[in-house]
């Protein structure tokens, strides 16, 4: 039997998923639940015609996730970062570390091999001399990641994966735009990302 | 002979055409100049569009994607350090503007496999003008060293 089939049969919510659901509390969206629940809709379509497109999507947008759980760490270790500044990064990292959970878990639930967090990530560390270094790293980071869920919205193969893709890219779209204020620029400074 | 009249027929001929002869360079330079700056407005708007490629890509290092440093000429899948897709390693692709405007048009297409997710660029001018600050970047001393 294919992984996709018994992923079908299996129950909606089993229990680790479950336990991962609790765990997450608040952070997880409606769309979010319903990513776990596009890998059934995917099952159900059985393994036609699929050449594993949505998992290797996944896998990279998990890859630069945990990219970004690494960068606001060493936002937060820095000793560049005010108080609230830096409750601010932790809070984001929160975000992006439950991005990386659920997309992990997607991705094995689509039977692929989750990306894994590197050891070294060769940060620009040299360039980061002050709060605002920092809060453009992240922006630039954040504004990057609002382009690449846009470009991988219209290229799933699961219109519920797409959905909960357009999900993670509102709340990173959500940090750009706190990054830029807290930088004193507009937030918001065009009406269309791209 | 017209030109028996004088012993340098050039110097006339220059003569009477030197305002003709300083127009022309003006206007030469003049085109010259606005293409240098047309070129140089690609790269702007380039370095504008590469911005959507931060999630993933750098100039000067590995990251989700690979570096961009050395790109043009370089054969696809060959970083060392950068684990690529089994598509990428065997796509055969050397980069070049061409093949750069044709994997960014729809990444997926161009090469079924790989792991850039990504729907592509659809405007040809801005494929051009991410090209062109790609070649410029790529090959700048200031970030690939």
């Amino acid at each position: 039997m294919s992984s996709f089939l018994k992923l079908a049969q299996a129950d909606v919510l089993d229990a680790p998923r479950r336990a991962f659901l609790e765990r997450s509390g608040g952070l997880l969206s409606a769309s979010a639940i319903a990513l776990m629940a596009g890998c059934e809709s995917l099952a159900a379509k059985n393994a036609m015609a699929d050449d594993g497109s949505d998992a290797r999507i996944l896998n990279t947008a998990l890859a630069a996730e945990l990219e970004a759980v690494a960068a606001y760490q060493l936002g937060a270790d820095s000793g560049l970062l005010q108080p609230a500044t830096q409750r601010l990064a932790l809070t984001f990292q929160g975000h992006h570390r439950a991005h990386a959970d659920l997309l992990a878990a997607t991705v094995r639930k689509l039977g692929g091999a989750p990306a894994q967090p590197k050891s070294d990530y060769g940060f620009p560390v040299e360039r980061l001399k002050a709060q605002d270094d920092v809060l453009r790293f992240a922006a630039q980071l954040e504004k990057g990641a609002v382009s690449a869920y846009l470009g991988a919205v219209p290229v799933f193969e699961d219109r519920q994966l797409a959905k909960a893709a357009a999900s993670i890219l509102g709340d990173e779209a959500m940090h750009w735009a706190v990054l830029r204020h807290a930088l004193g620029e507009e937030p918001v400074p065009v009406a269309f990302v791209a | 002979m017209p030109w028996a009249r004088s012993r340098y027929p050039w110097r006339s001929w220059l003569e009477v055409n030197a305002f003709r002869i300083a127009a022309l360079t003006a206007l030469v330079s003049l085109m010259m100049s606005a293409r240098v700056s047309d070129a140089s407005d690609d790269v702007q708007r380039g370095e504008q569009i590469y911005d959507r490629c931060l999630a993933c890509h750098a100039l000067e290092r590995n990251r989700t994607g690979p570096k961009h440093c050395g790109l043009f000429g370089r054969r696809a899948g060959s970083v060392p350090g950068f684990e690529y897709s089994k598509a990428m390693r065997r796509s055969g692709i050397v980069w070049n503007e061409a093949t750069l405007d044709a994997f960014l048009a729809h990444p997926m297409r161009a090469v079924p496999g790989t792991t850039m997710g990504y729907a592509g660029i659809e405007s040809p001018q801005e494929r051009s003008d991410l090209i062109a600050y790609l070649r410029s970047a790529s090959a700048s001393a200031a970030h690939c060293r």
